[in-house]
């Protein structure tokens, strides 16, 4: 698609809600009219600095922001190339970057009166998170999660019911992700009144992408302050993982006019692209419409969605988020692929070099990493976000490596 | 005048209410689906719905869902479902068919071609539950040009504000879903549906079909009182359900049960305003 190059990439979405071709409203008629308050209620919300600073008081004392940036001292001798840097956000309160979000949506559904939260969730991480802040505020919680998820990650389920969620299996269609997208909605369609969706990535219907976004980007403002006091400059290339994309487009966006950034986004190959069995929308995929966005999505050629595979059910969901689906056609960002065996050898590696277990999630960016840093000079810089840590993730590595915990 | 144009004006005439029957295409296989859809005129459906199935119809209860999956594993694609209006049109030239569905599978197909080969194929509207009003722009002038009807769903969220959108473009019928929630969940209450109806007839000319949440005779008598025409879907895929096991197997007798129950809640609907 030969486009323009704009004059800055951060103007997105536009009044409708688009990013190009991509994005939109694509909802039930029921949904609409809380979709344009919701919109309304935000843009209120960002132009109202008692809402900003009621966010960043709980994004410092509670959430435990900002995250370290980390000289990943023994990775970068081990691979013997560029710095490699870790923004540190499996740091963060609850263990990953999903609360970033959910702690600005719930202050935003406390400001639109709403009194029930619900949310859907994949690895279990956003589930967690949502389950912490409505904790936190006392509003009652449901979250749906696929049956095959909840039987995968099933320390993320207790930990929900011990905040107080209800975790609602979901037993149709693959029983994941997009599963328990479609049921949330259900969940919204049926108690639109009183009820706030905590969307936990970068899609859905607009305003969600732009929103999620922005609660995200705190990620990449305070990475790139974080890197010129450090070192005086910007990395040479910064890398996330992506399911949906939300990690991702907050390290990025604000990167994303800095031209001597290069960007990549890490999806999930699964047992490898050309087996089919993959979650990377963008490498196998093509465009289309689901959960309230035009993006790509796999699918078969009459349009019905394929299901994902992915090792790390935080990344398996055949979509992507709308605002990632216009980067790759623009080529700001490159959108790269590491398959479950790669995340997995990067997951130990980064246990034994590091001290740290990541979460399957940024297993695969550091995957890419690895890749890339074999490739860049010694004077170079690499920035990843660490997105998760990987202590929800022991249960499936073991069982991959024939261990009875 | 359109086919649906032409019903609803007869219906009028009649001073009665239309029955409107949804069945998803193909379910649980294209012969049985078949069977049933040539043979609903018969039973008394004014107006059939076809539902195009999808992988992931997030408005539709667990009845919708269930019967849109048992096509998809019977092999079911967009052709077949434009074949069987095809072959359903040999038989039946003035009942209005409405298809229903999720926009992805029209967006795969392409919007312009969908809209052709479905005229042709004999369809007269689209109800897309997914494509908002917003969105639709990107569709309308394909369906206008082929001569399809875009309808367009009014729900209990609807208000003042909000109504003039949905109307914009609107044409066949305005469908009014009459629960917050997916298909076949929630019970209807007549009451407040008659009073939701009001602001709707006054500011369309166009018919007003009442559905989601219609499941028993009562239901389709009480709804035909003041709406042009009763919808009912869950309920007859749910009888399809009756006759399909747990290894997904078909036993004899389907299409009759479900003929016999469109025939009961036809009356009903019929019956209503005598």
């Amino acid at each position: 698609m030969s486009q323009l190059k704009p004059n800055s990439y951060k103007t997105g979405p536009d009044a409708n809600g688009h990013f190009g071709l991509y994005g939109g409203r694509y909802v039930a008629e029921t949904l609409m009219p809380l979709i344009l308050d919701l919109e309304r209620a935000y843009n209120e919300a960002k132009a109202d600095p008692s809402f900003q600073a009621e966010l960043d008081d709980f994004l410092e004392h509670y959430v435990g922001r900002p995250s370290p940036l980390y000289f990943a001292e023994r990775l970068t001798e081990h691979f013997g190339g560029p710095k490699i840097y870790f923004k540190r956000d499996e740091l963060n309160h609850t263990g990953a970057h999903k609360i970033n979000n959910c702690m600005g949506q719930i202050l935003l559904a406390r400001r639109m009166g709403k009194t029930r939260i619900i949310a859907e969730t994949g690895a279990g991480q956003h589930g967690v998170a949502t389950a912490t802040v409505a904790a936190r505020f006392g509003l009652p919680c449901v979250v749906y999660m696929g049956e095959d998820d909840i039987k995968r990650q099933s320390p993320n389920v207790f930990r929900m019911r011990l905040l107080g969620a209800e975790v609602r299996p979901v037993s149709s269609g693959s029983r994941t992700l997009k599963d328990a997208m479609n049921e949330a909605l259900r969940d919204w369609v049926s108690n639109v009144e009183n009820t706030f969706y905590i969307i936990g990535t970068v899609a859905g219907p607009h305003p969600y992408p732009a929103l999620v976004r922005d609660f995200q980007s705190v990620i990449g403002k305070e990475a790139r302050a974080q890197m010129l006091a450090r070192e005086g400059r910007l990395p040479d290339a910064a890398i996330a993982c992506i399911g949906g994309g939300s990690n991702a487009m907050g390290l990025f966006y604000p990167f994303l006019d800095d031209p001597d950034v290069a960007l990549y986004g890490v999806e999930a190959a699964g047992h490898g692209i050309e087996t089919g069995q993959h979650a990377a929308s963008l490498a196998g995929g093509r465009p289309g419409v689901l959960h309230g966005n035009r993006t790509y999505l796999l699918q078969d050629a009459d349009g019905q969605i394929i299901e994902a595979h992915s090792i790390s059910a935080g990344l398996d969901y055949p979509g992507i988020g709308p605002e990632h689906a216009w980067l790759h056609d623009m080529k700001r960002v490159n959108y790269v692929s590491a398959t479950d065996q790669e995340a997995l050898d990067a997951f130990q590696l980064c246990a034994k070099q590091e001290g740290i277990i990541p979460a399957l999630e940024p297993a695969h960016a550091l995957a890419y990493t690895g890749k890339l840093a074999k490739q860049l000079a010694k004077d170079k810089i690499i920035l990843m976000n660490m997105c998760g840590r990987g202590d929800k993730d022991i249960f499936t590595v073991a069982e991959r490596f024939g261990v009875k915990l | 005048m359109s086919r649906i144009a032409r019903r609803f004006a007869e219906l009028k005439k009649q001073n009665r209410a239309g029955f409107v029957a949804f069945i998803t295409a193909g379910d649980p296989n294209l012969e049985t689906s078949f069977e049933i859809l040539k043979d609903l005129p018969a039973a008394g459906a004014d107006v059939i719905e076809l539902g195009m199935p999808f992988t992931d119809p997030m408005a539709d209860g667990p009845a919708i869902q269930l019967s849109s999956l048992r096509a998809l594993k019977a092999g079911h694609t967009m052709a077949k479902t434009l074949d069987l209006v095809r072959r359903f049109r040999t038989h039946d030239q003035t009942t209005p068919i409405v298809l229903m569905g999720y926009y992805n599978p029209i967006y795969s197909y392409g919007g312009q071609k969908f809209c052709k080969d479905a005229s042709t194929a004999g369809i007269d509207g689209l109800i897309i539950v997914d494509l908002s009003p917003e969105e639709d722009p990107e569709l309308r002038p394909h369906a206008k040009a082929a001569g399809l009807d875009i309808i367009r769903l009014a729900t209990p969220t609807t208000d003042a504000k909000r109504l003039p959108a949905v109307l914009d473009g609107a044409s066949g019928f305005l469908y009014y879903v009459s629960i917050t929630g997916v298909t076949g969940s929630k019970d209807i209450d007549p009451i407040s549906v008659a009073k939701a109806l009001k602001p709707l007839k006054a500011a369309t000319s166009l018919p007003v079909a009442v559905g989601f949440g219609i499941k028993s005779e009562a239901d389709a008598k009480a709804v035909a009182q003041t709406a042009d025409a009763a919808v009912v879907g869950s309920a007859l895929v749910a009888e399809i359900s009756r006759f399909v096991g747990k290894d997904g197997k078909l036993s004899p007798g389907a299409p009759e049960a479900v003929l016999s129950l469109v025939r009961r809640l036809a009356a009903s609907a019929h019956g209503a305003r005598n």
